[in-house]
C-alpha cells in the first residue's frame, strides 16, 4: 500500500502598521495595521477557509474514515481567526471532531526561533501545543518547524520533546538519489520518523495548477491521480504538503481547484494500493528506510530550498539580531502584553519582506509583501523594535 | 521694473533649496519694487498656495485657454505654471531610473491581491511622468518664446539649467537681457561624471547670458574656470535665510533620551550621506546615548539603509523618508546637532534652518555656506574621522553647543534675503544703464 499523505499549512502573519515611522518611537506601541490584519483574514476566510472547510468536511463524510488530513496552523494565524472569522475556527473544532484531521505542532509565532534561541522555540512549540489542546482537545504528535526548516538539529530536538513524526522538505541536496517517497530516521535520533514532501507533486497543484503555459495544463484530477499511482511498487508514501491558502486563495476559485480537489480522493482511492494517511498515522505504519543526514539547514522556500528567505542579507540579519537580542530583557519585564508584542516580531514574515532575492523567486515575495520595497519593510521593523527597547528602558530591564 | 524669471520649484513644490531660495529672493525683490512674472513647471493636481505671490495659471503654455488669475490685488509677483513633471536635480538617468521603479511597483500593486492600500515608502517613488527629461527641457524652453513675445518685461532672470534654454528663447524673442542664476553646477551633481547634455545646455546658457549670478565663490570658481566665463561677468550673491514665524507647526516631542544628530537633504553622492553613515559608526564606537537620523529620500538611500544595517546601527540609525510641514519642524527642534558632510554643495541653504532651531550646525568645507557662516565647526568631507570627533564635542560639552547655537542664531539675523534682493536689484539697474 501506498500512503498519500496531506498536509496543509494555514499562516497569516501580524502586519505592521507601513506608516510606523521614527517619531513613533518611544511614544506610540501601537504597531499593527489592525484593519488590513482583520480585512485579509476576513477575505481568505471566506475566499479559502470556509468553503474549503466545508469541502474536507464533506469528503471526510463522503469517504468514510478513508479520507485523512492533517493541518499545521500558527498560533498567530488562530488568534486572529478567533477575533475576527471565530466560524472558521469552529468549523476546524468540527473537523477534527471527525476523527480523520491530525493537527500538527509548530511554532506559536510562525518563527525561526529554532535558529537564533532554542530556549524561545521551546517556549513556543509548548505555546503552540496549549494553544492547540485548548482550541480543539488534541496533544499533537507531530511536528513541523516554520517554512519546513530543517535539519538534523531540528528533529533531535523535536525527539526529545517526544515528538513522533517531523516533516521537511524533499530538496533535492538532502535526499541525492533517495526517493522524497518514503519514511526515513533522522541521523541522530532513534525513533522519530521524517517524512519529506514531494515538492513536485506539491507544487503541482500548489503553483502550477492554473498556469496556464504549463504544458499539463488543464490539469484533471484523474490526470494527477494517475501521476500519484504511478508511486506503486517504487515508494510508500506520497507527502503532499501545501499552503491552504492553495484553495481559493492563492488559486482563484475560478480556476476550478476545489472542483478538482472534490474529484481528489475517489480518482486516488479507485487503486486498490493506496489509502490516505495523517504524518502520525504513516510513521506508527512504516518502517524507516534508511537513515538521513541533514547537517545543515533546508526549508521550503524558493528555488534554494534553504534559509535565505529571512536570513543572510544585512537587513535581515541586523533586524532579527536586534530582535532577538531584546529576548532576556522582555521576559524579565514579566510584562504579558510586552513579551507578546515582541514574540509577533518574531515571526517570520517580517524578515521574508526584508530579501533583496528579486530574481526567480521575487514574484512570490512580492505577491506576500504589503510593503514597496525590502528598505521599507526594514525601515518599519526596526522603529518598531526600537519602541520596544525604549519600553524596555522604562521597565529598567535594560539600560 | 518688470522681471520674467524662469524657475523649476517654487513653495509649495519645494524639493530643495532651489525652491526655497527663490521664495525668499522674490518676495524681498518684490517687497523693494520690483514687478516679476515667475513661470515654473507644474505638474496637475497640485495645488499652489502663495498668499503674497499674484498667480497666473496655465495648464498648457501653448493653449488660449490660458488665464490670468489674481490672487493677491496688488502684488507684484505673478507665478506662471507650466504643465511639466520636471523636477529639480532630475537627470535624464534616475529620470529613467524613476520611471522603471514606479512600473515595476505599479506591476508589483497590480499582483499583492493581499491587499489595497496606498503604500508608504521611504523612497518615495511616486510624481512622475513618461518622456524623457530633455524634451520635457526643449518643451518648457518653449514657454520663454511665448512669453517673451506675449509679455512685456526689461530683463530675464532663469534660475538653473532646465530654465537656461527657456530664458534664452525669450531673449531671442524680446531682445531683453538675459541673467542666468547659477545655484548648482553639473559638476556638484554628477562630481566627474558629467552629463554632456546637461553641460552643453549649461554652457550655452552662461555664453548667452548678459551677466551670472552665482550663489558662492566656490560656484563662481567653477563657472570661471570649467565654463570658460569672464570672471567679471560673474558676481556671486550668496543665499541668505527667511527668518518668519516658520516654527508655528505644532511639533513632537521625542520619546527618547538619547541626542539627535540629523542628516537632511537628498540622499545623493553629491550630499556625502556614506561619510554621515561612517562618522555615526565611530561615534558610537565611543558614545551610546545617541541616535543618529537620515531624514530625506534619494538614489543613495538603498545603499544607506545596507550599510547602516552591515554595519549593525540598527539601535541608534533611523530613516524618515523626506520630511514636510510638521514632521519638518519636529525633526529640526528634536535635534541636538545638524551635519553637513557634503561632498559638493554650491551654497547648502539647511544649515540655517537648523541654525533657526537653535541646533549647533556642522558644515563640510566644500560647502559655499561655509563661506558666510563663522560660528559653525567645519570639516572636510572625506575626513570622517575629524567629523566624527567634532559630533563627540558637541554632543559631549554642553556649553559648545550652546555657544554654537547662540552665535549661530545671532549670526543669521545679519544673513537676510532682503540684502541678496538688494544685490539682485541693483544688478539689473546696473545692466540697464
Amino acid at each position: 500500500m501506498v500512503a498519500v499523505c496531506l498536509n496543509f499549512q494555514i499562516h497569516q502573519p501580524y502586519r505592521l502598521r507601513t506608516d510606523y515611522n521614527f517619531f513613533c518611537i518611544g511614544r506610540d506601541h501601537n504597531y499593527e495595521d489592525s484593519k488590513t490584519n482583520r480585512d485579509i483574514t476576513r477575505k481568505v476566510a471566506d475566499r479559502c477557509y470556509i468553503p474549503t472547510n466545508r469541502m474536507m468536511l464533506d469528503l471526510i463524510r463522503k469517504h468514510k474514515g478513508r479520507f485523512r488530513i492533517s493541518y499545521s496552523i500558527s498560533g498567530v494565524c488562530l488568534e486572529q481567526l478567533e477575533k475576527y472569522a471565530p466560524e472558521v475556527i469552529d468549523s476546524f473544532k468540527e473537523l477534527v471532531n471527525t476523527g480523520c484531521v491530525e493537527m500538527l505542532n509548530e511554532t506559536y509565532y510562525h518563527s525561526l526561533a529554532f535558529n537564533f534561541s532554542r530556549q524561545e522555540f521551546h517556549d513556543q512549540v509548548l505555546a503552540h501545543q496549549d494553544k492547540i489542546l485548548r482550541l480543539f482537545g488534541v496533544r499533537p504528535s507531530t511536528f513541523r518547524n516554520t517554512e519546513l526548516i530543517y535539519s538534523n538539529d531540528v528533529a533531535l530536538e523535536a525527539e526529545k520533546m517526544g515528538f513522533t513524526a517531523i516533516l521537511a522538505e524533499g530538496a533535492n541536496q538532502i535526499l541525492g538519489w533517495h526517493s522524497p517517497n518514503y519514511m526515513y530516521q533522522p541521523d541522530p535520533c532513534s525513533s522519530i520518523g521524517l517524512l519529506l514532501r514531494n515538492y513536485r507533486l506539491s507544487d503541482d497543484i500548489a503553483f502550477r495548477f492554473s498556469d496556464r503555459n504549463w504544458e499539463e495544463w488543464p490539469l484533471s484530477s484523474g490526470k494527477y491521480a494517475g501521476w500519484i499511482h504511478k508511486i506503486a511498487g517504487s515508494g510508500e508514501v506520497v507527502n503532499l504538503f501545501m499552503d491552504y491558502e492553495t484553495f481559493g486563495e492563492h488559486q482563484d476559485k475560478d480556476t476550478g481547484i476545489l472542483d478538482f480537489f472534490h474529484k481528489l480522493p475517489s480518482e486516488i482511492l479507485r487503486h486498490p494500493d493506496f489509502k490516505f494517511q495523517t504524518p502520525l498515522e504513516v510513521v506508527s505504519s512504516l518502517k524507516p528506510a534508511a537513515k538521513l543526514d541533514v547537517p545543515y539547514f533546508i526549508s521550503w522556500a524558493d528555488v534554494e530550498r534553504d534559509l535565505t528567505a529571512w536570513t543572510g542579507n544585512s537587513l535581515q540579519d541586523s533586524a532579527i539580531q536586534m530582535a532577538y537580542s531584546l529576548e532576556a530583557a522582555v521576559k524579565k519585564s514579566n510584562d504579558t502584553n510586552l513579551i507578546h508584542a515582541w514574540r509577533k516580531l518574531l515571526t517570520s514574515d517580517h524578515f521574508y519582506y526584508m530579501c533583496t532575492k528579486w530574481f526567480s523567486d521575487g514574484d512570490v515575495h512580492k505577491y506576500f509583501n504589503p510593503y514597496t520595497s525590502p528598505y521599507d519593510a526594514y525601515v518599519v521593523y526596526i522603529n518598531v523594535i526600537n519602541d520596544i527597547k525604549e519600553t524596555l528602558k522604562q521597565y529598567e530591564v535594560l539600560n | 521694473m518688470k522681471v520674467l524669471m524662469f524657475g523649476w520649484e517654487f513653495p509649495p513644490y519645494i524639493s530643495g533649496g532651489l525652491g526655497t531660495a527663490c521664495f525668499g529672493l522674490t518676495r524681498h525683490m518684490t517687497e523693494q519694487g520690483t514687478n516679476i512674472l515667475f513661470v515654473l513647471p507644474h505638474i496637475k493636481g497640485e495645488k499652489a498656495e502663495n498668499s503674497f505671490l499674484d498667480m497666473i495659471a496655465a495648464n498648457k503654455v501653448d493653449s488660449s485657454k490660458s488665464r490670468i488669475r489674481k490672487i493677491a490685488p496688488g502684488s507684484k509677483l505673478k507665478y506662471f505654471l507650466v504643465d511639466s513633471p520636471l523636477r529639480p536635480y532630475m537627470v535624464d538617468k534616475t529620470y529613467q531610473a524613476k520611471l522603471e521603479a514606479i512600473n515595476k511597483i505599479n506591476d508589483r500593486i497590480s499582483e499583492v491581491t493581499h491587499r489595497k492600500t496606498t503604500a508608504n515608502s521611504v523612497l518615495d517613488l511616486s510624481n512622475t511622468y513618461g518622456q524623457d527629461l530633455i524634451t520635457e527641457v526643449a518643451r518648457y524652453a518653449y514657454t520663454g518664446g511665448y512669453l517673451g513675445t506675449k509679455e512685456t518685461f526689461d530683463i530675464i532672470h532663469a534660475h538653473d539649467w532646465m530654465t537656461f534654454p527657456a530664458g534664452i528663447e525669450a531673449k531671442k524673442a524680446s531682445g531683453k537681457q538675459l541673467v542666468i542664476h547659477v545655484h548648482a553646477t553639473e559638476f556638484d551633481r554628477s562630481g566627474e561624471n558629467v552629463n554632456r547634455q546637461i553641460y552643453d545646455i549649461e554652457r550655452y546658457g552662461m555664453d548667452m547670458a548678459d551677466r551670472i549670478i552665482a550663489v558662492s565663490h566656490r560656484t563662481k570658481s567653477i563657472i570661471v574656470e570649467r565654463y570658460d566665463q569672464a570672471p567679471e561677468k560673474v558676481v556671486v550673491i550668496h543665499n541668505a535665510v527667511m527668518k518668519e514665524a516658520k516654527l508655528a507647526h505644532a511639533r513632537m516631542r521625542k520619546g527618547f533620551t538619547e541626542k539627535i544628530v540629523l542628516f537632511l537633504g537628498r540622499i545623493t553622492t553629491q550630499k556625502g550621506p556614506d561619510y554621515f553613515v561612517e562618522a555615526a559608526n565611530l561615534v558610537l564606537q565611543s558614545m551610546q546615548n545617541v541616535r543618529f537620523v537620515m531624514a530625506g529620500t534619494g538614489d543613495m538611500l538603498p545603499k544607506m539603509i545596507e550599510r547602516v544595517a552591515e554595519l549593525r546601527m540598527q539601535g541608534h540609525f533611523h530613516f524618515t523618508g523626506f520630511l514636510k510641514g510638521a514632521e519638518l519642524e519636529s525633526i529640526f527642534s528634536m535635534s541636538d546637532l545638524y551635519v553637513m558632510p557634503s561632498v559638493s554643495e554650491p551654497f547648502g541653504i539647511t544649515p540655517f534652518e537648523a541654525m533657526l532651531h537653535g541646533v549647533p550646525v556642522i558644515i563640510s568645507r566644500q560647502s559655499g555656506i561655509a563661506e558666510v557662516l563663522t560660528h559653525v565647526l567645519t570639516t572636510d568631507f572625506w575626513d570622517i574621522e575629524k567629523l566624527a570627533s567634532s559630533i563627540i564635542s558637541v554632543l559631549s560639552h554642553p556649553e559648545l553647543a550652546e555657544t554654537l547655537a547662540e552665535a549661530g542664531h545671532n549670526e543669521l539675523q545679519k544673513i537676510s534675503w532682503h540684502h541678496a534682493a538688494r544685490e539682485v536689484n541693483n544688478l539689473y539697474k546696473e545692466m540697464l544703464g
